[in-house]
């Protein structure tokens, strides 16, 4: 897959070093011709010296035979401007556009509509969602969702003492009073695909998919604590505090702001009306502890100093060690040291939104030629979540989900019918305009038919075989 | 330094080279000589030792520029010695010193020979002496990259030590990919070369070694009396087919792109073409009265000129037998060299553009103290790195002939066959004049002399960096190892 990434900075940078290493050939334009040179040297990638916007100089770079162009200059408009020409000058390209300016996200949908861009990213956002993610969950869960958020894949490792311990899964959801479902287990290194008479044993990895509402309700019911944080001190206003705050604010989580000018408070004061600001420094020791800093039950360090950032999780760490810590970190240069230190979590936005790039283009790489909308891998690859949107007709639709011949190692984990999310029950039927969300340790599912098993015939009420329809 | 890194790929060269070596065991087969058994048993050896060697990775991939380097320095000499194996055990040339100065010649492309009788040597050797130099072309790593799954993006630092010019950069963004490219064009070109010769009459083996030769732009004949028995149509097409092998093999891949006008408006093709164009007139003008016909003036004169400034080093007839003009202005092409990016040797055209612009600006600098001025290659600006890299070029290439020319000149021959033989060693062309001219050889200088002129050979096709980098790390070990013995005895 050919790759132009306009922009050599953090994000451009972290992105090629990344992208580089798998099956893609990268070309990277910037105009400062050291930071193109350096990564030349360092990554297999070809750099142009050049602007980006330039249509002559995109041409150069193989605009017409591109698959996909990332535009991470410093400016928002730039980025945009790249992705229109590249939009125009290309075949079908996919464009990928920086945007943090706060205006410009606010009309986002319609940006991306009318100019045909895929994906505008806003790395201040993506870290304040993760900041708020990981507030809001216990570390020992790790989360995917889909379907723009409206279903979650949770995996988490069964130990201590566990309800769950011993119960077949077709027990689970009367015992527990929650509707779950349980899509995969790793035992003993090896992913099991189970059906209702498994039975669950200390030590497997589990994963489940379900709404935020009812994954939290499982995991207060299985005893994790949902160690949700009720009030969080932000040290520093800027635009990912901005973010995080507002977010906060939907889940009903005291906030408490602290930046040193006086302007950004007002301004922060105005926009966040459930938040408090407190128009103080952040370096003010006096301040701090009289704002609560020994007993809010998490502090975040958003300032725009990095060795800041790092000393302000460390003092709270001494006056509050069962607080949640949260550290922002824009520049990793020695991840080792970092490491070292007791910090809880650190949080790169350039990492993060080179990740989630990254993310988006395998996803669109794995589905690439098929029905298939998205595709994850999950439990280190061994198993892997596959998002279909249901269009046209099929065979399988409006047939119950008992009486299709479907694949040993497959389950259907849920269904998105208009907006709402539910976990489908032998008699649900698949309908047009659905999204289906399956969970497979099989590879290389890239048709609907694919989730049948392989030379099963269908004998729904349609009374043909399916191979017959899909020849057709 | 990533020593493990280095070991690793050194193994793969081994093992590459002994796959190398079995297409000789074919041609043995096929001519049932003797000969073959050895190339099957050196190349059954250095494929298994490579193997495994290969066997441990290294842990880190870690990679750079000095390691690039010296890495490629030592594969070539590695190769140098690994290659002239065979030649020895099969009897074709018992001294292993002038084995190595064949391979050495052979790999450099150089073509400069020791064999007094080529003709009485068997055809797997002649193969393999000939097949080193279309490897040794575009070179060995470059070659291993294209096969290798070397992931590391810091390849580029020995792609850049092994190919040719000021500044390499890749035609593709993936590494491996561009050098598959490389060989591709190149492999296309040999082709269609050997076709054209089979056309005109030529035997088959004879038609695969001139134009594995005249690809690597090599020179190595396989009769005595190199290409000038040959029809005027085989002489003709190898002329071409040389020019072509002396043009920067990006022009081929901007033409591939059907970008047309920038492959034909590169600055450096036009540059060669005209250097070919004239050196042609001004030798044609000077052996006017030699020959019978204009044809015939033209073909040679237009063979020689190309034959020497693609480095190549093939003759038509005997040019030392030419008046002084038309000898003084081959071997000035000898140094002129061919195009940066081609299999060709020399200085290239591209420095010597680049060192005359430099000249040009600084001239214009003393007029006018004040001036900002950037010297310009193909339209775009080039950067005082490339061009402070061109200039210690030129001054180690002095530095290294001018003391190769001392050594070489401590055997007490004249002049003319000392000087020329450093000039054509070191610009990988093959013949010098008088003593070494094109009908002579290089056996009868002293072991100390084939030496130098190895390296010459070495230093010529990889451009002096490497070797100088190696012999500086080299320096460094042995400057501090020699500080702690100095301590330990005080």
């Amino acid at each position: 897959m050919n790759m132009i990434i306009v922009g050599c900075g953090r994000i451009g940078s972290t992105l090629a070093e990344e992208l580089s290493q798998e099956d893609y050939d990268i070309t990277v334009i910037d105009t400062r011709r050291d930071r193109v040179q350096q990564i030349a040297d360092n990554c297999d990638v070809m750099g142009i010296v050049g602007n980006g916007t330039s249509f002559q100089l995109l041409e150069e770079a193989g605009i017409a035979v591109c698959d996909v162009l990332i535009a991470v200059t410093g400016q928002d408009e730039v980025n945009l401007l790249c992705c229109v020409i590249a939009k125009k000058a290309g075949h079908g390209i996919t464009t990928i556009a920086r945007v943090r300016d706060f205006t410009y996200h606010e009309e986002r949908t319609y940006l991306q509509q009318s100019l045909g861009i895929s994906m505008l990213l806003n790395p201040e956002l993506t870290a304040a969602t993760e900041i708020a993610r990981r507030l809001r969950t216990p570390k020992a869960i790790d989360i995917s969702t889909f379907a723009e958020g409206r279903a979650e894949l949770l995996t988490f490792s069964l130990e201590g003492k566990n309800p769950l311990a011993d119960l077949p899964i077709s027990r689970m959801n009367q015992k527990l009073g929650t509707d779950i479902l349980v899509c995969a287990v790793e035992r003993n290194r090896k992913v099991i695909i189970p059906k209702g008479d498994f039975v669950f044993q200390l030590g497997d990895k589990v994963s489940i998919v379900g709404s935020p509402q009812s994954t939290s309700l499982f995991f207060q019911r299985i005893g994790i604590a949902s160690g949700q944080a009720r009030d969080t001190m932000i040290l520093g206003g800027g635009r990912i505090a901005y973010y995080l705050a507002s977010q906060l604010a939907v889940m009903k989580i005291n906030i408490k702001i602290l930046e040193a000018d006086e302007e950004r408070c007002a301004y922060l004061s105005e926009a966040l009306p459930s938040a408090m600001v407190i128009h103080a420094s952040s370096r003010d020791r006096d301040v701090l502890l009289e704002e609560g800093l020994e007993s809010a039950q998490s502090v975040v360090a958003l300032t725009n100093v990095d060795e800041e950032n790092m000393m302000l999780s460390m003092l709270a760490s001494i006056y509050n060690p069962k607080g949640k810590r949260v550290t922002k970190v824009s520049d990793m240069p020695f991840s080792e040291v970092l490491e070292r230190m007791d910090l809880g979590s650190v949080i790169c936005p350039r990492e993060l939104a080179a990740r989630q790039i990254a993310q988006y283009i395998r996803a669109m790489q794995n589905s690439m030629n098929s029905s298939v909308e998205t595709n994850y891998p999950i439990l280190d690859g061994k198993a892997e979540v596959l998002s279909f949107r249901l269009e046209g007709t099929s065979p399988l639709f409006n047939v119950p989900l008992m009486e299709l011949p479907l694949r040993d190692d497959l389950l259907v984990s849920a269904i998105i019918r208009k907006g709402r999310v539910f976990n489908p029950r032998g008699n649900d039927c698949l309908m047009r305009d659905d999204t289906m969300i399956v969970v497979t340790s099989h590879k290389g599912i890239r048709e609907l038919t694919d989730i049948l098993r392989p030379g099963a015939a269908l004998r729904g009420r349609l009374g043909r075989p399916v191979e017959e329809d899909s020849r057709r | 330094m990533n020593l493990a890194m280095l070991c690793y790929i050194l193994s793969w060269a081994v093992c590459l080279i002994g796959l190398f070596l079995l297409p000789s065991c074919v041609v043995a087969l096929f001519y049932q000589e003797t000969a073959g058994l050895v190339y099957l048993a050196v190349a059954a050896v250095y494929i298994a030792v490579g193997l495994l060697l290969t066997r441990r990775k290294p842990a880190s991939s870690r990679f750079y520029a000095k390691d690039g380097y010296v890495t490629v320095a030592l594969t070539w000499i590695l190769a140098s010695i690994l290659g002239a194996v065979p030649f020895t055990l099969a009897g074709d040339i018992p001294s292993f010193l002038d084995a190595m100065f064949e391979t050495a010649s052979g790999f450099t492309t150089t073509g400069s020979t020791i064999l007094t009788d080529i003709e009485s040597v068997s055809h797997a050797s002649l193969f393999w002496r000939a097949f080193t130099q279309w490897l040794g072309g575009m070179g060995i790593l470059v070659f291993l990259m294209a096969i290798l799954p070397l992931s590391s993006g810091r390849n580029i630092h020995l792609m850049r030590a092994e190919s040719t010019g000021a500044s390499v950069e890749k035609m593709v963004p993936k590494i491996r990919e561009s050098a598959t490219l490389l060989y591709k064009i190149y492999g296309v070109l040999t082709l269609s070369e050997m076709v054209l010769l089979l056309f005109g009459g030529m035997s088959f083996f004879e038609a695969i070694t001139t134009s594995f030769t005249s690809g690597g732009t090599g020179g190595f004949g396989v009769l005595n009396t190199s290409m000038s028995e040959y029809s005027p149509y085989i002489q003709y097409v190898v002329t071409i087919f040389q020019l072509l092998f002396g043009v920067n093999f990006g022009v081929y891949f901007l033409l591939l792109a059907r970008k047309f006008k920038a492959g034909l408006l590169y600055e450096e093709l036009r540059w060669y073409l005209l250097v070919i164009a004239v050196a042609t007139a001004l030798v044609m003008w000077d052996i006017r009265s030699l020959f019978p016909t204009l044809e015939e003036v033209f073909r040679h004169s237009f063979f020689q000129v190309v034959t020497i400034i693609t480095t190549t080093g093939y003759m038509s007839t005997d040019f030392s037998l030419w008046p002084s003009l038309s000898q003084a202005v081959l071997v000035m092409l000898m140094f002129i060299g061919a195009c940066a990016g081609s299999t060709g040797g020399g200085m290239k055209i591209s420095r010597w553009l680049l060192m005359g612009k430099y000249v040009r600006c600084e001239a214009k600098r003393l007029r006018h103290p004040r001036v900002v001025y950037k010297i310009r290659l193909n339209g775009s600006a080039v950067s005082d790195d490339i061009l402070r890299q061109v200039l210690f070029y030129l001054v180690a290439y002095v530095l290294i002939f001018v003391a190769s020319l001392m050594l070489i000149s401590l055997e007490g021959y004249d002049l003319v066959t000392s000087f020329t033989s450093v000039a054509t060693t070191y610009n990988n062309v093959g013949p010098g004049l008088s003593l070494v001219g094109p009908t002579s050889n290089f056996a009868f200088y002293s072991p100390l002399s084939k030496l130098v002129l190895i390296f010459d050979m070495l230093a010529g096709r990889l451009e002096v960096l490497p070797l100088v980098v190696l012999l500086s790390a080299v320096g460094e070990k042995c400057g501090s190892v020699m500080k702690r013995t100095k301590k330990s005895a005080a």
